[in-house]
């Protein structure tokens, strides 16, 4: 059986890992990183949102891009979930419906990679129920 | 909801909403007792008696931004389905418990599924937060504790992707040497 993964171990990592990262803070304020807000109420949870939200912070890891990888409560487009807010550094905010694994992936290589907008955007509307 | 971990998501973002600080769960698994338990604590806002009185109705939220609140009278007919039952206690000012039983050998007690996902993802979105995640069972008992993490981690981020990810490797490999 394999050693199991201890904080010991996570120790050693996080030193492996601070000579990567300080370079990287000196550069990077949170304003200049990618922000993905993934909605994470009942509705999106059931439409399997945990999936989008695993799948952007590995694909971070993987991809090297410097990403903020948060999640935020109803956005009220419960008929479109699982959606996420996308906020590229100096751009508006934009809403994506219907993200899963798949739209995840293109929405990575085409919009926060190379700007190119994707399908599925919801519009902005200011409308609330109050 | 398909699983546990997609129930215990949705209840803690709950407390996450409620602005606590720390938030514990601890499941225990009995099965001399046919009993599987979530006990969710949170030091947030609290509810007052009236709200406390509604928070099972579905038709009942405390959003703006929809008229119907599904989380926890999910949670509650998945418990009572097994024979089950959920209760919640909440003070203002102090915190929210609540406390949700299954039968652990009933065919419709959802599985656990991905508990690790789960708490990294909270962990992650919430990095100023504290989570203290135990787990009991026959074959013993793993506590993962933010605090602990932190500790550790000396001042490097825990939103960090690669820590993330490690930590959510290392919550499974511990869980399946206790289930």
């Amino acid at each position: 059986m394999a050693k199991v993964k201890s904080l010991a171990d996570l120790k050693k990592m996080k030193e492996n890992l601070q000579s990567k990262m300080d370079l990287r803070e000196k550069s990077d304020a949170p304003d200049s990183m990618v922000q993905v807000k993934v909605g994470m109420a009942t509705c999106g949870i059931a439409s399997g949102a945990k999936e989008v939200m695993n799948f952007f912070i590995e694909a971070s890891a993987k991809r090297g891009i410097s990403a903020v990888v948060t999640q935020t409560g109803c956005m009220g487009y419960c008929y479109a979930e699982p959606t996420i807010e996308v906020i590229m550094p100096g751009k508006d905010p934009i809403v994506f419906g219907d993200v899963d694994v798949k739209r995840a992936d293109e929405i990575i290589e085409k919009y926060i990679k190379n700007g190119e907008l994707v399908d599925g955007i919801i519009p902005v509307n200011y409308n609330t129920i109050d | 909801m398909r699983d546990l971990s997609e129930h215990i998501m949705d209840i803690i973002q709950n407390s996450v909403r409620a602005n606590a600080t720390l938030v514990e769960l601890e499941i225990s698994e009995n099965v001399t007792e046919d009993k599987y338990t979530l006990l969710f604590k949170d030091n947030g806002c609290g509810m007052s008696q009236e709200v406390l009185a509604k928070v099972a109705d579905p038709f009942f939220t405390s959003r703006t931004t929809r008229k119907v609140g599904l989380g926890i009278s999910l949670l509650k007919q998945n418990a009572e389905q097994t024979g089950g039952s959920l209760n919640i206690w909440s003070e203002e000012g102090v915190g929210t418990t609540l406390e949700v039983v299954f039968s652990h050998s009933n065919i419709d007690r959802p599985v656990l599924g991905n508990i690790a996902e789960t708490m990294m993802l909270l962990v992650g979105a919430n990095p100023e937060m504290d989570f203290l995640y135990k787990h009991t069972t026959l074959e013993g008992e793993y506590v993962f504790d933010t605090k602990e993490v932190k500790e550790v981690l000396e001042g490097v981020s825990l939103s960090d992707p690669n820590i993330l990810v490690y930590l959510k490797e290392m919550i499974n490999e511990n869980i399946r040497t206790i289930i």
